[in-house]
């Protein structure tokens, strides 16, 4: 199944949060083998070269590491991994409050909001 | 990289009045996914039919290496024409045979394996196929070579949504690191995503060539909108 995305922005920065994802989540747990850059292109029905970018992107800041023998790793750093957790979740939070903020909501309602909601999920 | 296509100053007219391309100088570098792109009467097949030697520009030129388009040339180019390479009264496996024959670099067992993943069986008659599946085998036997420049011409438009996520698979799975892909097309939205490069063609000329990235970072948009705001009507 292709992956989904947004228009309004590049789709390598896209490919690099869903990465980023995907190795926060465990789904690649630390020092996993990742697919080759063709491989996950066509999984995810990208440009090859677009593919390239957003593991450059990921080598970059070190979350994966690319070795001549063992092809591309997961790092093994967990602060490292835990650090890209909380920067992914800062993102969402400063999404979700600029989303409430639109409809109308002050920052006390959407607290109460959020703890109503967190409340219902324990009950589920 | 080096290019593999350059055209100069291209031109065709087809009654000595209109030039139905016009001026044209573009060129295809190795390694890229290009997206021919504009409205139907644009020039879009036209300079495909020019490169593939199918036409004779009225003037400018076009350099395929270092040869104008030829037999040389040919060999070195998988086209996929708007009309059918199959002979409705063979079976498959003869468009098979004659494709081995004409291209040196026709790979048999590449298309026997995408046969077999699209459950598509040789020895069947082509005049029992339909027409998507016809679409598919066409696909293929192009596919097949390992060829320096693959031209698709409106590779995806006669399929179904499940079939052109196929189809798109079967293109970047099969074509050469350092090859390129010329893909004409109106339905941007199912090919986006695997283009580098998008070209921008109306009434004969090129409006822009660009990246879809860059048009995504300047402009906010998807190609197929930006397209459509580009081509308004």
């Amino acid at each position: 199944m292709a992956w989904n995305f947004d228009n309004d922005r590049p789709i390598y920065s896209q490919l690099v949060e869903i990465l980023q994802t995907q190795i926060v989540s465990g789904e690649y747990k630390p020092g996993d083998k990742l697919p080759s850059v063709r491989e996950l292109a066509i999984t995810a029905a990208v440009n090859p070269n677009t593919m390239q970018r957003a593991f450059s992107e990921l080598e970059r800041e070190g979350l994966v590491s690319t070795n001549r023998t063992t092809g591309r790793t997961v790092t093994e750093d967990p602060a490292l991994i835990s650090e890209v957790r909380k920067e992914l979740a800062s993102n969402h939070v400063t999404c979700f409050f600029r989303k409430m903020k639109e409809l109308g909501y002050t920052n006390e309602e959407i607290t109460a909001l959020t703890s109503e909601a967190a409340t219902r999920e324990e009950n589920e | 990289m080096e290019n593999i296509v350059e055209l100069r100053n291209l031109t065709k007219s087809y009654n000595g009045k209109h030039n139905a391309v016009d001026h044209v100088n573009l060129d295809i570098p190795g390694g890229r996914i290009i997206g021919l792109l504009g409205p139907n009467g644009s020039g879009k097949t036209t300079i495909i039919k020019m490169i593939t030697g199918l036409l004779t520009p009225t003037s400018g030129s076009i350099m395929i290496g270092n040869c104008k388009p030829g037999p040389a040339t040919k060999a070195h180019i998988a086209y996929l024409s708007e009309h059918s390479a199959l002979n409705r009264n063979r079976r498959i496996k003869d468009a098979l045979y004659l494709h081995q024959d004409f291209f040196a670099d026709f790979s048999m067992d590449r298309a026997l394996n995408m046969l077999e993943n699209l459950k598509i069986d040789p020895n069947a008659a082509v005049k029992t196929l339909s027409k998507g599946t016809q679409e598919k085998v066409n696909l293929i036997l192009v596919m097949s070579r390992v060829a320096d420049l693959y031209i698709l011409d409106e590779p995806i438009a006669g399929v179904d949504p499940a079939a052109r996520d196929y189809i798109l698979k079967t293109i970047l799975t099969n074509y050469q690191e350092r090859s390129s892909i010329l893909l004409s097309t109106h339905l941007i939205s199912d090919v986006e995503n695997i283009l580098d490069d998008v070209i921008f063609i109306k009434e004969g000329q090129i409006l822009m060539q660009t990246t879809v990235e860059n048009i995504r970072e300047t402009q906010g948009k998807s190609v197929d909108q930006y397209f459509r705001e580009v081509f308004v009507c």
